[in-house]
């Protein structure tokens, strides 16, 4: 994850609070989406960015989950998303994302 | 009005693994930690690993995508037997001819070299029968004076110190050692490209009107950093006497836009013929070492990467560019994938009454996912390639169990370093010259993004396109 954004989150949490959001990833692939999942709840793994050492902890989706797809307006989600529904490797996406969330086994 | 055609192409790899330290990364990651420097030195590839390379090979030319993609990964564990260094449209060049190289593009004693790397140099660079007596070195002695007593960087050949160049202006960061060593690289590998295209193809360097250079090195001075060009110093050179040119700024997509504007050029007659070229980029070698090492394999951007193409008339050589179905992506259209390949892909062709299956091989961002992957980068023309597939069945131009054999036949796998503006799609230009001359293919079409977000000026991506076709299509 970008040392810029790292940087971000990180100040976010400070400011905003934990328990007050919620990080949504858009990577279009298993391998990123696992990373940004893990930089972000377990802390940076290239131990290069802001968040090295830092676990936050905080609650990580990807917006091709069933459970945010939902909160979305279906025309909107198709136009903007479609695409990457199609494309992506959903399934995989969803599992290493929902690991770090979880903090536990893939299943 | 005359067709334009891309004719002829060239492309080098210089093998430098002894300038990986001086990579961006690379350089700030040894600062913060010095002792990391012994372990990405010990993980940096030798000469025969480099030339062996699968996808080495394929961007010279030897071996074609399509053979790339029968070969299982990871492509480390299998090298190509007997492999050359000389390719159908490309070479492999090592360190010492790239230090000859830079020599003999120094117009203003920047660089000095020892005696011994002279020698080395000397016996591997090839013709510029005008300029290599610029190629000498100093004894030991002097190099150590002038590395003491001077603000600079010094050089390094097989680990050993070896050369130095020197910061021209104290007090300007744009004259600083670092950003000229960056664009005497540049210089000298574009310089290679274009000597090479030229000495193989249907032009002399007289012959050359107008030269478009679409690497990303900013050349210029403290009042208009990044204002110069290196068009006109890469002509000067290779001797393209009655050329003039400019510098295409525009990411990874610079090179896209440099055809489309050189096809616009030939067919206007404003000029006749017009070389697109594209040096290395050293901040970009070793960019992501830190994730190689994690994972234990070998440091892979240990290669500057350079190209160039000729625009010129088409004369049934080469590859008709079909100037009425270029793409690009307008500043409102969005930056979903959807919008970006809608613009740049399935707009052009609607335009032209064609559809997506029409294309017989899309090249999109080639960059070596072997390289990529081990960071957070993930497969970059897969990704690309399937989003393309996917567009293609929300078009209903074929059913959702067609999308991987979509991506096998009319996608290839990456095989280019991640040099910026290199992988954009055009790497596959001389595969596409073959494919075509042997009836293979009938269309390609290039497809590159640019990142311009990253240089904090806007939010906004960009992209262009162009499709060619073969010349026996009548």
């Amino acid at each position: 994850m970008d040392l810029d954004d790292q940087a971000n989150v990180n100040r976010l949490a400070e400011e905003t609070g934990k328990d007050e959001m919620i990080v949504l990833l858009g990577q279009p692939d298993p391998n990123s989406a696992g990373l940004f999942a893990e930089t972000v709840t377990r802390g940076d793994p290239t131990w290069a960015g802001p968040l090295a050492g830092v676990p936050l902890g905080l609650p990580v989706y990807h917006i091709l989950e069933e459970e945010i797809k939902e909160t979305m307006d279906p025309d909107l989600y198709q136009e903007h998303v479609g695409l990457m529904e199609l494309s992506a490797d959903v399934d995989e996406i969803v599992k290493w994302v929902k690991f770090y969330r979880e903090g536990g086994g893939v299943g | 009005m005359a067709v334009p055609a891309i004719l002829h192409t060239a492309y080098v790899l210089a093998h430098a693994p002894d300038f990986v330290r001086y990579g961006s990364k690379p350089t700030r990651e040894l600062a913060a930690n010095p002792s990391l420097l012994q372990q990405m030195t010990a993980a940096l590839r030798p000469w025969d690993q480099v030339v062996a390379y699968p996808p080495n090979q394929v961007f010279i030319g030897n071996l074609s995508p399509d053979d790339l993609a029968a070969i299982p990964r990871p492509w480390l564990d299998h090298p190509v037997a007997e492999a050359s260094p000389q390719g159908p449209f490309g070479q492999i060049i090592t360190q010492a001819a790239l230090y000859g190289l830079m020599m003999l593009c120094d117009d203003f004693e920047l660089l000095t070299i020892s005696e011994r790397l002279a020698e080395q140099a000397r016996a591997a660079v090839v013709g510029f029968e005008g300029r290599r007596d610029k190629i000498v070195g100093v004894d030991d002695g002097r190099l150590a004076a002038l590395i003491a007593g001077n603000e600079g960087l010094t050089l390094y050949h097989d680990g050993e110190v070896a050369g130095f160049i020197r910061t021209v202006h104290e007090l300007d960061p744009s004259l600083d050692a670092h950003v000229l060593f960056e664009n005497l690289a540049c210089k000298a590998t574009a310089v290679q490209a274009v000597s090479d295209l030229l000495a193989g193809g249907p032009i002399d360097p007289v012959d050359v009107d107008y030269l478009l250079n679409t690497g990303e090195e900013a050349v210029g001075d403290r009042y208009q950093r990044g204002g110069g060009s290196l068009s006109k110093a890469v002509g000067e050179v290779v001797g393209c006497l009655n050329a003039t040119g400019a510098d295409i700024k525009a990411f990874c997509a610079a090179p896209v836009h440099a055809i489309n504007m050189a096809g616009a050029m030939v067919a206007s007659g404003l000029h006749e013929y017009v070389v697109v070229l594209g040096g290395g980029s050293q901040a970009k070698m070793g960019m992501k070492f830190r994730a190689h090492l994690r994972n234990g394999v070998p440091v892979m951007e240990d290669c500057l990467a350079s190209m160039a193409f000729v625009v010129g008339p088409d004369d049934g050589s080469g590859a008709r560019l079909r100037l009425d179905v270029t793409g690009k992506h307008p500043i409102g259209a969005g930056s979903s994938a959807q919008a970006v390949y809608q613009a740049l892909v399935v707009d052009p062709l609607v335009r032209a009454g064609m559809g997506m299956t029409d294309v017989d091989r899309y090249a999109v961002e080639l960059h070596n996912p072997e390289i990529t992957e081990p960071g957070d980068s993930g497969d970059v023309p897969k990704t690309n390639y399937r989003t393309l597939a996917a567009m293609a069945v929300l078009r209903g131009e074929i059913e959702r169990g067609a999308m991987d054999e979509f991506v096998a036949s009319r996608g290839m796998p990456g095989f280019s370093p991640t040099q910026g503006h290199i992988p954009a799609g055009v790497p596959y230009l001389g595969h596409a010259l073959a494919a075509m001359r042997s009836g293979e293919i009938r269309r390609a079409m290039i497809v590159a993004k640019g990142s311009l977000f990253l240089g904090r000026m806007t939010q906004l991506v960009d992209g262009v396109s162009f499709l060619i076709e073969s010349p026996n299509d009548d």
